[in-house]
Order: C-alpha cells, then sequence, then structure tokens
C-alpha cells in the first residue's frame, strides 16, 4: 500500500546467550539464542496509532528499538516511507533518523539530571542543525507550552519536576525535531491513573493537530483500546493476531487474545465469570515448536504441536492460528 | 462497631524531618470485618503502603504512628512492645508485598522457609510441619509440589513465587492478610490468576483482606468495599459497587473517569488538573481543594471529615454537608 509510512516485514531478532567459550567447551554445550522477536510483518499507515500490546517478554520493546535503530535486525526489513532503514547508514540515515523520534517508559531515566529541560529539549534541533541562535530559545518556549508547561519551565533542572512533568518534557523533546512519527514505549506504565490521562489527552491532541503517526507499545488493553486504530497482539515475539482497534475486543479471533480479554480486570462490574487462565509464558530459549502458545490453548490440535502457523485474513485484520484456518470462510 | 475485626481510629503517622514534620497519613478511621476484602486505592504517595505497614508494625523508623488506635478484636495493637507484635504479625496478620523476589530468601529452599515459619507460631515436629507446607503449596496452585518444595526461590518463575508468598502468610492461618500490591509486578494473565487465588484461599479460611492496590480494576473484581485515600486522608469510603458506579467524592469521581476502559467510548478521559500536593504542602482546609472543580470557599477553610451517607459509606467532602451544600448554593446566587 502506498500510504503506509512503516512497513516492517519478517522482522527477527535473535540474542546471544550462550556461556562464555571456556563454559561451552568444558561443558559441551551448545551456543544458546534467544528469539526475542520471530518473523514479525506488520505496516502502519500515515496517521493513524498502531499498538503494539503482549506481556513481558513478548518482544514488544525490542520490537521499538529496531524501528527506531537502536538495535539491528537479525533478518527482516524495515521500510520507512519507501526508504529501507535495514543496512542504511550515513547521511541518508541520518535524514530519515529526524522524522522519527522515541519516548521512553521511565521519565525519570530518560532525561538527563545534569542538564537544563531547556537544553534537553534543544538538543535534536542542534543535532539535526534545525535552527540557530535565539529560535531556539523560541522554539523551546513554544514546545514546552505546547505540551502545557511554561516557557519559564526551561531554566529548571528535570529533578524539579513530577512524573508527569517530566513525560511532558520527553515528548517536547521528542516533537522538537518535528518528526513525523513517534515510537511510545509505555510512555504511561510509570505514571499514576489520573497523571496518566492527561499524557494520553496530550498524545491524541498532538497527533489531531500534528498529523503524527504513532506505534504505541503497552501492556495495558484498556489504554491501548483508548489510544489505538489498529492493535497488533504479540506473544513470545511473534505476532498473532492483528486486528481493528475496537473490534479486537468485540470479536477476538486468536485463543491468546481471548484469553488475554478475559484476564484483564475490569471497572465494567459486568460479574462475568472469568475463564481460568491455565498456564504461563514459556521460556523464550526454548520456546515449544510448532504454534508456541500451544500448550496453553484451548483449541490447540495435533498439528499445533509440529508445525508453526501461517497467517490467515479474519474478518477483523489477521492473524496467525490453525484453529481459524479450519473454521468455514 | 464493635464485632469488626481491626479497626484503625484516627491514624496518624508521621515522618520527623529536618525541616518539620511530614504528615503522611492523616486521620484515617476504617474497620475491616471478619472474612470480608477491603480494597484500599490512591495515586502514589497517597499513604496506602504505609497504612499497611502501620497496622502490621513494620513502620520504618523515623515514621511513627502519632495518634490514633489500631485494634485488632478490640485488643490494641499501636502500643505493643516488639516481641509481642511479632507474635501477632505471621500468626494473626499476614502479609504479601509487592515483589516476591525481595519477599522471599533467595538462600534458603521453599521448604526451609516455610516450615520454620510454620513451626515459629505452632509447636509442631519438623516431618508434621514439611507435610503441613506440601499441602499448602500444593493449594496455591503449584505443581508437584511434593518435589518443589525443596527449589530454591531462583527455581520460580515470577507467579510461582507469589503463590509460594502467599502461602508463607496463609501457613500460620492468620485472620487478616494485608496484601500490599500483589500482582503489580506480574503479568496480565497471571494476574488474574494470583487475584483469584487470594479470594478463594480467604473465603476458604475465613480471613479478611486488605488489598492495597493502585488498580482499580483489580479492586472492582476482588474487592467488598474501597477506601479510596488522597493525600494521606481518606476521601471516600463504601462498597465497592457503589464507589465504582455512583462515586460522591470529585476526586473518586475524576479517578474513575481517567480510566480508559475495555467497554466504554470515550473520545477524552477525565482529567484531574495537575497533580497530588507534595506532603510539605498539603493545602489548608480539603487536601483536594487545588484540583477541584466544585471547591467553593468552605473546602479553602475547613477540612471536611467523612460524613456519613448511609449504607455504610462515608464520604469526606463539604458537598455533602447540608450546611455546605446551602452555602454553595448562596455562592452561585
Amino acid at each position: 500500500m502506498s500510504d503506509a509510512l512503516l512497513k516492517i516485514e519478517h522482522l527477527t531478532r535473535y540474542f546471544d546467550v550462550s556461556k562464555p567459550w571456556l563454559n561451552r567447551v568444558l561443558e559441551r554445550e551448545e551456543k544458546q539464542f534467544l528469539t526475542a522477536v520471530a518473523d514479525v510483518s506488520f505496516e502502519i499507515k500515515r496517521g493513524e496509532t498502531f499498538a503494539l500490546v503482549g506481556e513481558s517478554g513478548s518482544g514488544k520493546s525490542t520490537i521499538a528499538k529496531m524501528v527506531v535503530g537502536l538495535l539491528g535486525a537479525s533478518e527482516g526489513t524495515i521500510d520507512f516511507d519507501g526508504h529501507r532503514m535495514t543496512g542504511t547508514a550515513g547521511a541518508e540515515m541520518r535524514e530519515l533518523r529526524r522524522r522519527f523520534q522515541m519516548i521512553f517508559q521511565d521519565p525519570f531515566a530518560s532525561l538527563n539530571p545534569r542538564w537544563r529541560v531547556g537544553d534537553i529539549i534543544a538538543e535534536p534541533i542542534h543535532t539535526f542543525g534545525l535552527m540557530k541562535g535565539a529560535d531556539v530559545t523560541n522554539r523551546v518556549g513554544e514546545l514546552l507550552d505546547t505540551v502545557g508547561l511554561s516557557a519559564k519551565d526551561a531554566e529548571k533542572f528535570p529533578h524539579e519536576f513530577s512524573g508527569g512533568q517530566r513525560q511532558r518534557i520527553a515528548i517536547a523533546r521528542a516533537l522538537s525535531s518535528k518528526p513525523e512519527f513517534i515510537v511510545c514505549d509505555e510512555p504511561t506504565s510509570a505514571l499514576d491513573v489520573s497523571v496518566q490521562a492527561q499524557i494520553l489527552n496530550l498524545m491524541k491532541d498532538l497527533q489531531d493537530e500534528m498529523g503524527l503517526t504513532y506505534l504505541f507499545i503497552s501492556h495495558d488493553l484498556s489504554v491501548v483500546r483508548h489510544m489505538a486504530n489498529r492493535i497488533g497482539v504479540l506473544y513470545l515475539g511473534r505476532l498473532v493476531e492483528v486486528a481493528d482497534g475496537k473490534r479486537l475486543f468485540s470479536e477476538p479471533q486468536h485463543p491468546y487474545t481471548r484469553m488475554l480479554l478475559d484476564a484483564v480486570p475490569d471497572l465494567a462490574l459486568s460479574g462475568r465469570r472469568r475463564k481460568p487462565v491455565e498456564g504461563e509464558i514459556p521460556n523464550p530459549i526454548n520456546p515449544p515448536p510448532g504454534c508456541a502458545f500451544h500448550p496453553r490453548c484451548p483449541l490447540a490440535m495435533p498439528r499445533c504441536k509440529v508445525e508453526a502457523p501461517h497467517r490467515v485474513d479474519t474478518a477483523t485484520g489477521y492473524a496467525a492460528c490453525f484453529a481459524l484456518e479450519t473454521q468455514p470462510a | 462497631m464493635t464485632d469488626a475485626l481491626l479497626s484503625v481510629r484516627n491514624l496518624r503517622v508521621e515522618f520527623p524531618t529536618r525541616r518539620g514534620i511530614l504528615t503522611a497519613i492523616d486521620d484515617v478511621s476504617f474497620d475491616i470485618m471478619p472474612g470480608e476484602v477491603l480494597g484500599v486505592v490512591g495515586e502514589s504517595g497517597a499513604g496506602k503502603s504505609l497504612t499497611g505497614a502501620a497496622i502490621i508494625g513494620l513502620l520504618e523508623p523515623p515514621g511513627r504512628i502519632a495518634a490514633g488506635e489500631i485494634l485488632l478484636k478490640g485488643q490494641r495493637i499501636d502500643n505493643l512492645d516488639a516481641e509481642a507484635m511479632r507474635r501477632i504479625r505471621g500468626k494473626r496478620i499476614g502479609m504479601v508485598f509487592q515483589d516476591p523476589l525481595t519477599s522471599l530468601n533467595p538462600l534458603y529452599t521453599v521448604a526451609q522457609q516455610l516450615i520454620e515459619t510454620i513451626r515459629t507460631h505452632a509447636d509442631i515436629s519438623e516431618a508434621e510441619a514439611r507435610s503441613r507446607a506440601v499441602a499448602l503449596l500444593d493449594r496455591v496452585g503449584i505443581p508437584a509440589a511434593a518435589r518443589r518444595i525443596d527449589d530454591y526461590p531462583h527455581h520460580f518463575s515470577g507467579g510461582m513465587r507469589q503463590r509460594v508468598v502467599i502461602a508463607l502468610a496463609l501457613c500460620a492461618e492468620p485472620e487478616l492478610v494485608i496484601a500490599d500490591e500483589p500482582t503489580t509486578a506480574l503479568d496480565v494473565s497471571v494476574q488474574s490468576q494470583i487475584i483469584d487465588l487470594i479470594k478463594e484461599i480467604c473465603a476458604e479460611r475465613g480471613a479478611a483482606v486488605m488489598l492495597i492496590t493502585h488498580d482499580m480494576g483489580v479492586i472492582a473484581e476482588t474487592a467488598d468495599r474501597v477506601a479510596v485515600l488522597y493525600a494521606g486522608r481518606l476521601a471516600e469510603i463504601g462498597p465497592v459497587r457503589e464507589v465504582i458506579t455512583a462515586a460522591e467524592h470529585p476526586y473518586t469521581a475524576g479517578l474513575m473517569g481517567s480510566i480508559p476502559t475495555l467497554t466504554q467510548d470515550n473520545a477524552r478521559l477525565v482529567q484531574i488538573p495537575g497533580a497530588m500536593p507534595r506532603l510539605n504542602a498539603i493545602p489548608q482546609g480539603c487536601a483536594f481543594n487545588p484540583r477541584c472543580d466544585r471547591a467553593f470557599d468552605r473546602c479553602f477553610k475547613d477540612r471536611p471529615d467523612p460524613l456519613d451517607r448511609g449504607n455504610g459509606r462515608k464520604v469526606a467532602c463539604w458537598l455533602f454537608d447540608e450546611v455546605g451544600a446551602a452555602a454553595k448554593e448562596k455562592a452561585n446566587v
């Protein structure tokens, strides 16, 4: 599709978690690899919010880091606005880098405590040589204003701000290079609910004003439902389902998505009987063969234990599950 | 009420510092009935965990209970000496902490930790204690309990560790279990298992639970009653269904509206402006007044006490005081 801003195909990332060479020789062990992300493909359209959800160890943050180039991909490709990013370096990559930014989870760790807020926000402007002199100060003031702080706050240090205000500073920094695409890695999970609501509202407002595209990563399904146009569900580094935002919740297709939705405690007090969730996430170093979810899956068939399922189209998007394949279309 | 299992009366916890005394918990009162699950919610710094720590006598110095009393079945426990408190802790009040890795000793096997705890509180032989420990692990859902009991905590996954901690908290059959954010460190699919387990096992043994969490969803599904804390003060307490569906305190109402849900469609979340005040800058009158859109002059002068609203509900807000409501109408005219 031509309107895809980010296109990811067969993205895979291994981490070498082997013991040191001498131990391997003495203990006669093979090298060990942890597959954090396995064969993930999806695209994000211009102006939409695409969310990735999953439990810990499902590879959410690894994908985020690969998208912004903080980690290399082991296999697969990432295309940003038609430019191949995997393997690109130098000046071309630099120009691409200006166009996407990242907001991190912990606003206490992502801001340099020795820098003034004004310098933190101005850094991307200087790095990409966008402005000089007094223009920079004005722009920083404007940005602080946009995120709901005051231009005077540029003189202060990060420790003078609360968690929510720091996350606003992080957003201002992300906006300063005028990006089109922002990767948000759990932007509100370190914040209290009332502050979380402020930040989520701010992010939505900014998207409406500036036409931003978000890759939104979270483990909180209700936050994701509130923010996203389309949602991808990850399990053990595999993308099990992609669906339109609200329909993922009304018509979950993949058995893992259903299990996840059943497990979320909800405020609605609907009195629904939750299906007890079985088991825990297996070790990613030795994931189960076939479909990674089969040991916990209520619909597992003999085929699931040997073969990895391929992507099938569903009413709401697509999913990777044999049980969906056998159903009459 | 006299038949309460635990009564907290006008509890006040202070931290003396060089710059003056910080009041972290200010005049908080509530009861827990036998077998009841009381949820305690609030944002960080609201005093949730400190309330739990004060009850079980684990306030970190220089923090101290400055006023008020805590009664367990009518007996005061806030002024006991360390030895007497130690006998209550574990035996009559069990505790489940947030992080299962730090609440288990990594150098001892699960069996050693469970047997030690059981034998501290009950006069039985080691073999008997061991069989009781195995039964308990089995009950909290650890597969092959008889074999896994000799494993060390690091052999267990996060969810399994939290099950061990629950077994530890319950091994002396306490009347009250204080669970401080028991599921915060866990993934959602495991979280629901642990919540169900706490609920079930406490109902089975008739133990009351004080469930401290910041997650309203967990409270909604687990608790019978809920207490909402704000800046160390009780904002609202009442049956969980009523507090969630028809919150009366403006803070509770804002808090409920700010949580995205799985069923409703709101373009925007309700936004409470500002943040909770720091302990050294709590405003005069109602602590919520700078952020409250319904505040009127009385809120800036006098601090509201929890007003009885019937059906076990209490709300600390002048809007529900007849005099206050009248004054507000006057101000509006």
